[in-house]
């Protein structure tokens, strides 16, 4: 390529055309404008007149100029100029392609793949050896150098990771490094650990070169949930100017489908590398997000998920007595709602409601007994996944609720009374609590020692007893329950919800009890010793690009490693599911912070840079172009052409053709077909696109319309076309559709027309126009091309014509519709099966609205056709019984207008008599 | 050419906002045949007119001798003098008569036409005879005659580029209305008008103008053709001799008004852009007109 300053050229040979200029000029300068030949009688007088000047024999200086441009415009854009050509020094030495591969690649990794291939094809071409490196997943050590060509077959393979690099790993990897190389990174724009360290490895072993996209990496941090609001965080590496992203917050809605669940946009300030947005979302949608994300962007970083800290879990609270106005402290639930109210949405309602609609937890304090439909429906419940959690008080202490058998709804059966310990007329002092066994669910809440209790129910020593106790006094006595129903859960308190019996609800320990039976929800992030000795499996994962997928197999992974983890090839991001609560682990933490690479000066950086190759043949051919338009102007101008009459219509078709085209003139037609089909009846016929067979049905329209104007007292207008793709139905009655074996399937919109219009009560009747060639659905291409068509219609189920349809009688009394051809095969809505003889009239009360579509093959318009004169235009059938067959013809189409326009009118006739009898009474 | 009828007709419409022509009464004096109108004075014609006693010099077969058989003196019978005034219409049919410069004007040579049968409809109506000079289609009087004329009208025009008028068929003290361009050869033109003033033939000269002829809209490099295509010229820049043409046009039509003040007839120019009702009552009063 050869360069002039940043402008090169592809074929700078041709530029030697230009010295041919002169040589142009001279030639042009030489041929006069041609002279126009004009009629005019005033010539007598010119006779004898010479031109003043005679310079103008040749042609003006400036048109000529504006020739030569446009020629010299001609010539360089051909040359092919290049602006900022890109000059590539074939590389020597093996090559090291260094890819990030993480989330932040994810965004446009196919492009990326596609410069890597590009690469890998040059280095090919060099024959370079070249090794590709992956950051998040690095060799065992050194450099795979292979030939480039068996890269490029395993490019397909490469998949970016939802995590970054491992700084340990990528320190020992660039330590094994030796020899010289050059790089190629594909950056992902993102700063790691480790990543400056490796970059001046690298540049001290050979050339480094940058690719960087210039798109933003915006990540999303885990949502928090605050005073009844979603707090969402949104991050971006480059502080740059403002820019505005949505996000939006995905879940399953009530059918199971995954959509998205609601949209909240979040402005960056310019300048500002993060922005904080709120979303508040009625409970049972908010229960329902699964994850959050940024719109547009596909990344694991702008996906957060979500888990149970997210879920209020939703609680309903049932008394057993109703609550005395003025002893709050006395409510049996004035606790339960004290610890409950900032974790869990609290329900109220009778218990039939609330099962309903389904809480997480029902807790029924103090309530004896149930009506057996109310014990069904919450057993059910129960065993559908419901947690029951039962107080005692005195009204369970005085029932005989699970005395002698178990309740189902109660986890043991209990002595009759209960006990009293500690009290004013008992001996013994109040009981405190025994720490928590290993398999209760309590194990290592710390029990408080003021914690006593006064009074509880007994339970009966039952086989059972041991392992369903899950809490319990010094004494050995239970004092929590717990047993199994189905895939649910029903614990019993063995004292009261308030603090009559005990100074449990009084205790920090009744609310981190309630806490552990998944009553309330858990604070957002548990600790590491929190998680101590659990087991935690992966239900979903994340891959780099914000997909959820399957976990599969998985191992499990430890608590305590799980609690203030990175995600990494061990731990992929996902949901990860415990005994009895979910943990999500999330590509960006609560805590992360993401900031942009930043390359020393001398590394050169692709895809940032602003100089960039621009081919200028295009502009230069459009220029070329333009000056010759120009040209044509100015010498008509010249010539005296551009005057007069006539110029104007020449200069607009030049510049309509400089202009590009863009006509849409269809609104004003609208008004005019409305207005043209409303002002009278008008019959319609589809246009196939066909012109002869438009012509014969609009004929054949004209024809009925005249034979209606004749005989009834219906009298329609000249009959219109119908164009299907741009006119609207609505407007008219009937439709006639010619079918032709090629006539194009109409759009989408037109069947949603044509369904609507077939509801609204239109008619079409389609005409396959070969009754005489072929029986009716048979094989014909009409026919063939009919079942195309319709198949999109809203057609109901058809019939033949019965003997009884009101089509035979709505005008003439007829049992025969031929048309062209005499073909009996004409077909209507079916009639109902329930269709009776109405009142022993010969006439069933059939389709009492208009049958929507009327099938034949009859060919109609051809009998019906007339010219300009009123004569037939087709010959129908032969002699006296063609006529006759022509006759009956009309009759059908006039019968078949009547039916569209009376509707069920006539054949509500066959009732006449009986309602003239009834007014003779 | 069009249809006779719609010729007639036309022109009709244009004459019927007139009144009936008649013709000046000085020069029905000279005029050989005669008309219905009297000039009330004794002469020639069919209506009485008075007796006279008869003088010396009277034959016998003048004295009206049922009017002298009543007294004793010898009566003459004179009756009313009558004339008909007889009007020559010429007609350019010449090829440039058939220019038109834009489309929503009609060519010249169909004003003319228009022009001509309307000013025979309105002589006819006033008892004129009129012909066509140059047709052999003598003056005469009537109805039939207007659909002569129309249907020679509507006949095919002549060949030649530029027309001359006819002198033949000029009867002594007729009048004649010439409707032509004028801008052929001046020379046969003046001829003929010298001639007709030597015979005492008054009239009037309607020259038919294009309105591009009086603009000359043209530019650049142009060739000029006439409409048969015998002359020719070219020019590089047709802008430039748009002054020097509307000089010669302007001393073309001086000349002609020379020429009529010379030979006591009347020269108007008439455009086919503007209505033709001015110029029809123009040569309404130009006939009428007393010398």
């Amino acid at each position: 390529m050869w360069t002039i300053g940043s402008l090169g050229f592809a074929a700078p040979a041709l530029l030697w055309a230009l010295l041919a200029l002169p040589a142009l000029w001279l030639i042009l300068r030489a041929v006069p404008p041609a002279p126009i030949r004009r009629r005019f009688p005033g010539v007598a007088l010119l006779l004898g007149l010479t031109d003043d000047e005679t310079q103008t024999d040749k042609t003006p200086w400036w048109l000529l100029l504006l020739r030569m441009l446009a020629v010299a415009a001609l010539i360089v854009g051909f040359a092919g100029p290049v602006l900022n050509p890109q000059d590539r020094q074939p590389g020597t030495g093996p090559l090291l392609v260094f890819i990030d591969a993480t989330w932040a690649d994810a965004r446009d990794w196919p492009r990326r793949m596609d410069r890597v291939a590009a690469l890998l094809d040059e280095a090919g071409r060099d024959g370079r050896p070249v090794a590709v490196v992956q950051a998040t997943d690095l060799p065992e050590a050194g450099l795979p150098f292979q030939a480039a060509e068996a890269w490029a077959s395993r490019l397909a393979g490469f998949k970016p990771a939802p995590w970054l690099p491992d700084p340990q790993a990528l320190g020992h990897w660039a330590e094994g490094l030796e020899g010289g190389f050059d790089t190629f990174w594909m950056s992902g724009g993102l700063d790691y650990a480790g990543r400056h360290d490796l970059l001046s490895t690298l540049m001290a072993s050979g050339e480094v070169r940058v690719f960087e996209s210039p798109r933003p990496v915006l990540a999303l941090r885990p949502a928090a949930f605050e005073d009844g609001a979603i707090r969402l965080t949104a991050l971006r590496a480059r502080a740059a100017e403002a820019s505005e992203v949505t996000l939006t917050a995905t879940g399953r809605d009530p059918a199971g489908v995954e959509r998205v669940l609601a949209r909240v946009p979040a402005t960056f300030e310019p300048g500002a590398a993060e922005v904080e947005t709120e979303l508040v979302l009625p409970p049972e949608l908010r229960n329902r997000i699964s994850r959050f994300g940024v719109e547009g962007v596909r990344s694991a970083g702008a996906v957060t998920l979500t888990d149970d800290s997210l879920k209020r879990r939703e609680v309903a609270l049932i008394a057993g007595r109703d609550d005395r106005e003025g002893l709050q402290l006395l409510s049996p639930l004035f606790y339960l709602q004290k610890a409950l109210e900032p974790t869990a949405d609290l329900i109220d309602g009778t218990l039939s409601d609330i099962i309903l609609a389904s809480p997480d937890v029902i807790v029924l304090a103090d309530v004896a007994t149930l009506s057996s439909a109310e014990a069904g429906a919450l057993q059910a419940w129960v065993e559908e996944g419901g947690l029951l959690v039962r107080f005692a008080g005195p009204r369970l202490a005085a029932s005989d609720v699970s005395r002698d058998a178990e309740d189902p709804l109660m986890p043991v059966r209990l002595r009759a009374g209960g006990r009293t310990v500690g009290g004013a007329m008992s001996w013994g002092e109040p009981k405190e609590l025994r720490p928590f066994a290993e398999t209760s669910p309590f194990f290592g809440l710390e029990v408080p020692p003021d914690v006593r209790v006064n009074a509880q129910v007994m339970a009966q020593p039952d086989p059972q007893l041991a392992e369903r106790a899950i809490a319990a006094l010094t004494d050995g006595t239970p004092l929590v329950t717990r047993k199994n129903l189905g895939e649910g859960q029903v614990v019993l308190f063995h004292v009261t919800a308030n603090a009559e019996w005990s100074t449990l609800p009084l205790s920090g320990l009744f609310v981190q009890m309630l806490e552990r039976l998944a009553v309330s929800t858990r604070p957002a992030r548990p600790e590491a010793a929190e998680l101590a000795g659990t087991t935690w499996v992966a239900e979903t994962v994340l891959d780099a690009f914000g997909e959820v997928g399957d976990a599969g197999t998985l191992p499990g992974v430890p608590g305590e490693t799980l609690a203030d983890a990175r995600p990494g090839p061990d731990l992929p991001p996902g949901l990860y599911a415990g005994e009895d609560r979910r943990l999500a682990l999330n590509v960006i933490g609560p805590e992360t912070a993401i900031a942009a690479t930043a390359w020393p000066a001398r590394i050169p950086v692709e895809g940032l840079a602003v100089a960039r190759e621009t081919l200028l043949k295009g502009w230069l051919l459009a220029a070329a172009l333009a000056l010759l338009a120009a040209d044509i102007l100015a010498s008509l101008w010249l010539s005296g052409r551009l005057r007069g009459q006539r110029s104007g219509a020449a200069a607009a078709v030049v510049l309509a053709l400089m202009l590009p085209v863009d006509s849409h003139a269809q609104g004003l037609s609208d008004d005019a077909l409305a207005l043209k089909a409303t002002s009278e009846v008008v019959l319609a016929h589809v246009m196939t696109g066909d012109a002869r067979v438009d012509d014969v049905a609009r004929a054949g329209l004209r024809g009925l319309s005249d034979k209606l104007n004749q005989r009834t007292s219906i009298e329609p207008a000249e009959p219109i076309a119908v164009n299907l793709e741009t006119d609207e139905l609505s407007f008219f009655p009937f439709l006639y559709w010619p079918v032709t074996g090629n006539q194009p399937l109409p759009s989408p919109e037109a069947y949603a027309r044509l369904n609507r219009y077939l509801r609204t009560g239109g008619m079409i009747l389609f005409d396959t126009r070969d009754a005489d060639v072929a029986r009716f659905g048979g094989g014909s291409p009409e026919g063939r091309r009919l079942q195309q068509l319709a198949r999109p219609l809203d057609v109901p189920p058809l019939e033949p014509v019965p003997g009884d349809h009101v089509l035979t009688r709505t005008f003439y009394l007829l049992q025969d519709f031929p048309g062209r051809h005499a073909s009996r095969d004409v077909w209507v809505e079916a009639a109902p099966p329930d269709a009776e003889q109405a009142e022993g009239m010969p006439f069933r009360d059939l389709n009492d609205g208009v049958t929507p579509v009327v099938i034949g093959g009859n060919d109609w318009a051809a009998a019906w056709a007339v010219d300009a004169q009123g004569g037939a235009l087709f010959p129908v059938g032969r002699g006296y019984a063609g006529e006759r067959q022509r006759e009956i013809a009309f009759r059908f189409g006039i019968n078949l207008v009547m039916h569209v326009l009376t509707g069920n009118y006539k054949s509500d006739q066959v009732h006449v008599p009986a309602l003239l009898d009834r007014l003779g009474q | 050419m069009s249809d006779p009828a719609t010729l007639r007709a036309r022109a009709e419409g244009l004459a019927e906002a007139l009144p009936p022509l008649l013709a000046d009464a000085e020069h029905l004096a000279q005029a050989v045949l005669l008309g219905e109108h009297g000039r009330r004075r004794a002469g020639a014609g069919d209506e009485f007119w008075q007796y006279r006693p008869a003088h010396a010099g009277d034959t016998a077969r003048m004295v009206d001798w049922r009017r002298s058989g009543r007294t004793d003196a010898h009566f003459v019978r004179e009756k009313e003098w009558q004339a008909a005034q007889s009007v020559l219409l010429w007609v350019d049919d010449s090829a440039s008569m058939d220019f038109s410069g834009t489309r929503t004007h009609p060519s010249k040579a169909a004003r003319a036409r228009v022009l001509a049968m309307a000013i025979a409809v309105l002589l006819t109506r006033g008892g004129e005879r009129v012909g066509l000079a140059g047709t052999g289609l003598p003056p005469r009087r009537g109805p039939l005659q207007l659909l002569r004329i129309a249907e020679t009208l509507a006949g095919a025009g002549g060949a030649a580029d530029y027309g001359a008028p006819d002198a033949r068929g000029m009867a002594p003290h007729s009048r004649v209305v010439l409707f032509s361009d004028f801008l052929g050869d001046p020379g046969p033109v003046e001829k003929t008008l010298t001639e007709a003033a030597d015979r005492g033939v008054k009239g009037a000269m309607l020259q038919i103008l294009d309105p591009t002829e009086e603009a000359f809209p043209f530019d650049g490099r142009t060739i000029f053709e006439s409409m048969g295509g015998s002359l020719r010229h070219e020019t590089l820049k047709a802008g430039d001799l748009r002054g020097r043409y509307l000089d010669r046009l302007a001393a073309r039509k001086a000349r002609l008004a020379d020429l009529a003040r010379a030979t006591g007839w009347h020269y108007s120019t008439h455009h086919t852009g503007e209505p033709a009702q001015a110029s029809l009552l123009w040569l309404y009063r130009a006939l009428e007109r007393v010398h």
